[in-house]
Formats: C-alpha cells, sequence, structure tokens
C-alpha cells in the first residue's frame, strides 16, 4: 500500500514537473517591461552602473531598510537568548578556580600557521570590505555583502591573536552602539528627504561623477550605514556566542 | 543553458543531497558551507553577481559559522549538565 502511494505521488510529481518546465520561456528570455526600463534610466538618473543597487538603495529603498531592520531584531533577539543570567555568571566565577573542570576547558594553544595566516588576512579583509561598503553603486556587492566581510577581520583576531586584543577593537559597548546608530542613520536619512518636503527615502544628496567612490547621493551613504550596521551586527552575535570561551581566555591571560 | 551551467546545477543537486544524506550535524555544516558556495557559482554563471555574492557571505559563511557555534554552545551545556549530575551523585 505504502509502495503504491509513494510510486503514484512520484510519478504525479514528475508529471507536474514535466508539464511545467516544458511551458517555460526560453532561457534568458524578459518579458516584464520594467528591467529595461532601469536599465536604460538608472545610470542617467542616479549616475549608478550597478543598477541592483540602484533598485535596492533607491528606487526601492523602503524595502531594503525592512531587510536592514530584520537583520537589527534578529541580531537583538539572539543576544536576548543567549544573555547571561545574573547567578549563573557568579556561579562560573566560583568555578573558576578549578579551571580544569570548567566545560570546554583546556583549548590546544594556536598554532602558528593559524596565526599567522589570521594577521595575513585581517588587513585583506578590512580592505575588501570597506571596497565592497564603498563601491556598491558601481559594481556588484554593497553594504550587506562588505558588512559581512568586515565583520570576519574580528574574527580572524580573536582566532589568531590574544582575547585581549579582540577586545581592544571591537569593545562591546562601541559595537553595539555603532551598530544602533548606523540602523538609526537609514530613517535619519529617509526623514531628511520628507523634511525637504519630497517624499520618504527620496535620494537627496548630491549625485556626483558615475563610477567614482561616493557617487549616486543616497545609495552611497545608505550602503554605508548598512555596511556598518550588518558588520557591528555579525560582531555582536559572534561575540554573543564567543562570550564565555572569551572570558576564560582573557582570564588566563591575566594570570 | 551552457554545458558549465548544466553541470553546476547538477553539482547543486548533489551536494544538496549530500547535505540531507548527512548524519552528523558537525559534518552537516561542512556539506551545507560547500553547498553555498556551489549555489553561489550557480547565481554567478546565470548572471547575478550581486546575489553569488550574498549568498557566499550568508550562505558559506554566515549560516555555517552560526551552525558551528550553536552546536559548541549546547556541547558546552552538555557537559555542564553531566557535570552537575555527577556532583549530585557524590
Amino acid at each position: 500500500m505504502r509502495t503504491f502511494l509513494i510510486t503514484a505521488g512520484a510519478a504525479g510529481l514528475a508529471a507536474l514537473l514535466v508539464w511545467g518546465l516544458s511551458g517555460l520561456p526560453p532561457f534568458g528570455s524578459y518579458p516584464g517591461p520594467y528591467g529595461e526600463v532601469l536599465n536604460s534610466f538608472a545610470v542617467g538618473e542616479r549616475k549608478a552602473t550597478d543598477v541592483v543597487s540602484a533598485v535596492n538603495f533607491d528606487y526601492r529603498a523602503f524595502d531594503t531598510m525592512g531587510e536592514e531592520f530584520i537583520l537589527f531584531i534578529s541580531v537583538a533577539g539572539a543576544a536576548l537568548l543567549l544573555r547571561k543570567v545574573e547567578e549563573e555568571e557568579h556561579d562560573s566565577q566560583e568555578e573558576s578556580e578549578s579551571e580544569d573542570r570548567q566545560p570546554g576547558r583546556a583549548a590546544p594553544p594556536t598554532s602558528d600557521a593559524i596565526r599567522a595566516f589570521g594577521v595575513a588576512l585581517v588587513g585583506l579583509t578590512v580592505l575588501f570590505g570597506l571596497y565592497m561598503i564603498s563601491h556598491g553603486q558601481t559594481t556588484p556587492g554593497g553594504g550587506f555583502q562588505g558588512g559581512v566581510i568586515l565583520a570576519t577581520a574580528p574574527l580572524s583576531v580573536y582566532l589568531a591573536a590574544e582575547a585581549r586584543t579582540f577586545q581592544r577593537i571591537a569593545p562591546h559597548d562601541l559595537v553595539e552602539w555603532s551598530e544602533s546608530i548606523a540602523a538609526a542613520a537609514y530613517v535619519v536619512l529617509g526623514l531628511a528627504a520628507v523634511v525637504g518636503g519630497a517624499e520618504f527615502l527620496r535620494n537627496v544628496t548630491p549625485l556626483g561623477e558615475e563610477e567614482k567612490m561616493g557617487s549616486s547621493g543616497n545609495i552611497f551613504w545608505l550602503n554605508l550605514g548598512v555596511g556598518v550596521e550588518v558588520a557591528g551586527g555579525f560582531v555582536l552575535l559572534l561575540s554573543v556566542f564567543i562570550r564565555e570561551a572569551l572570558e576564560r581566555r582573557l582570564r588566563r591571560e591575566s594570570k | 543553458m551552457g554545458w558549465l551551467q548544466t553541470g553546476v546545477f547538477l553539482l547543486v543537486a548533489a551536494s544538496a543531497l549530500g547535505v540531507v544524506r548527512t548524519k552528523d550535524p558537525l559534518a552537516q555544516s561542512v556539506a551545507v558551507s560547500f553547498y553555498g558556495l556551489v549555489l553561489a557559482l550557480l547565481f554567478f554563471l546565470h548572471q547575478a553577481p550581486d546575489v553569488a555574492l550574498s549568498q557566499i557571505v550568508v550562505g558559506a559563511v554566515a549560516l555555517p559559522l552560526m551552525i558551528l557555534l550553536a552546536l559548541s554552545k549546547i556541547h558546552a551545556q552538555d557537559e555542564e549538565r553531566k557535570q552537575a549530575g555527577e556532583e549530585e551523585r557524590k
């Protein structure tokens, strides 16, 4: 009975798939007018050579604001879920006397290969992340992608260097504040247009010259804000996860 | 579709099957990272470099990283609980 059901179901699914696939338009064909219109107007109107960024951060900037705040709220939710209860903290400090018995103790010392590779990677990722954020309007990429790349720099520092160095380059308060301020900056920039008498998130900043860094007005500034927000969000998420291990490492180093 | 796109398409299907068939969550996080990378390649070959970049950073890096961190957190909690149980028995 079961075999019959699964065979009939699979056969039905296969038939539907073949029927659907045979009716597909030819590969690469595009019947909608919207894309064609954008392709011919975006460069002239907004000086943005990456039309995808022009759509995301200008023509449909409101949708991207929603996306940014989805990320913001998820990070806040994760931080809330994984927060340390006051009592537990007290316990772990008492237990720290017997270091050997702590869960996840005695991490092997970082190998030289990881250290060298991590240090070499930091400068490269910072530069690449900044490039990705600042050139979102001219080439593929932008704040979201560049922000995640930027966030991997503190992670490689955490893996390669001392825990104290990680805390120095990414102090918790600074990360938290810059994430929140960058997220708010998106709305503020949108409201600036309203104050000037235009609609919310209208491109009001000077457009500049196409194919140059800082061109396309709002698209550049919004990418910058989103980049900082995403980088901050990811570092915050990481530090929430690794907080206990970080504290353990800090205690060991201070001995 | 060219032969390259077809090949990568089949690779996506194969690695997706690999992710589903992997039983151990730790190995699965590596498998899903590879799947994300291949999927990004597919996006790139279909002229969507923006989406491919997002796919690399989210699908191949951020998602497996979050899975790994969550696994290590669960592992640490399990050990803590085990220790507490042993202490109670003493």
